[in-house]
């Protein structure tokens, strides 16, 4: 019997690898940025059920509003709507599908051949989609107990950004800064190289 | 406490309890098909979309393992920070790409040969 759990995670799955494999195929690139949207999504739903709240959101605001709007632009502003150009050349691609079929098979077989060691709840508290908060949220009044309870690790992220992290994040942010100064630097149309 | 009694996942993969494998081969699907779209597009602009995909095929691994491993959350603020690395290296890569269609008048990355005139 299929859990909700089971459910969910082939519908993400099964969203994320169609609209993935129409990125590979489509002829229009325009309709490979528009069918990335949904492989974006389709991967926030899956870090919703590893219940990673904070890392489903940051994914939606960052690479659905940031990333994916910057190649909708870089798609516009590159191709000449008007011209044949707008069809994404292809090359040969019975070399790259053997290539990618074995790197696949070889991937597989190594992941279905390891052992790994599990662990039933996140190390950092329940998740949302144990047994118990689930009953919980049927039946309010069966008791359950204060550990079982999810706050999300929104906070948890939030104390570790700024405790053992938080040289990695300064850094990042400094990257940040130097690239997106760098991008517009790079891209003004009247830049150094003209003069 | 929570419960960390390890659960001994058996080597042969079944469909139905959607584990740590699942997620990981997910994730290998999703970087094979990255790979594949970096490899056969001539576009520079779908090659970055290739290395999205990529990107995020390795942040499904890091949240997999954060969820399902005893890493305690380091692998989610590793996501954090490739979520942030990939927004940089893709403003910066479109500069570059409108810097070298305002020169050649194509993205195609198998005409753009020269790094100057």
């Amino acid at each position: 019997m299929p859990t909700l759990f089971d459910i969910c995670f082939y519908l993400f799955a099964a969203t994320i690898v169609v609209s993935a494999i129409f990125v590979c195929f489509s002829r229009n690139i325009v309709h490979a940025a528009f069918s990335l949207l949904f492989t974006f999504f389709g991967v926030a739903g899956v870090y919703v059920l590893l219940s990673a709240d904070f890392i489903a959101v940051s994914q939606i605001l960052l690479y659905v509003g940031g990333i994916l709007v910057l190649i909708v632009f870089g798609v516009m502003l590159t191709n000449r709507v008007t011209n044949i150009d707008i069809r994404a050349a292809i090359r040969s691609r019975i070399p790259a599908a053997i290539l990618c079929g074995a790197l696949l098979f070889i991937i597989v077989s190594l992941l279905v051949g390891a052992h790994w060691i599990t662990f039933k709840e996140p190390p950092w508290g329940a998740s949302p989609w144990n047994h118990d908060a689930v009953e919980q949220a049927i039946n309010p009044t069966h008791s359950i107990s204060d550990q079982t309870t999810s706050h999300g690790t929104a906070m948890e992220l939030g104390k570790l950004m700024m405790t053992d992290y938080v040289l990695p994040f300064e850094v990042v942010s400094i990257v940040l800064l130097v690239a997106l100064l760098g991008a517009a630097m790079i891209a003004r149309r009247d830049g150094l190289s003209n003069e | 406490m929570n419960s960390l009694n390890p659960i001994n996942q058996s080597s042969t993969i079944s469909i139905l309890p959607v584990g740590l494998t699942h997620f990981l081969i997910l994730s290998a699907i999703l970087f094979v098909l990255g790979i594949f779209v970096m490899l056969t597009r001539k576009n520079a602009i779908a090659v970055l979309m290739g290395i999205e995909l990529i990107l995020n095929a390795a942040n499904i691994n890091f949240v997999a393992f954060t969820r399902y491993g005893a890493v305690n959350l380091g692998g989610q603020m590793t996501a954090i920070f490739v979520i942030v690395i990939a927004a940089s290296e893709a403003a910066v890569a479109l500069a570059i790409v409108l810097n070298v269609y305002k020169r050649f008048q194509s993205v195609n990355v198998a005409e753009v040969h020269a790094l100057r005139d």
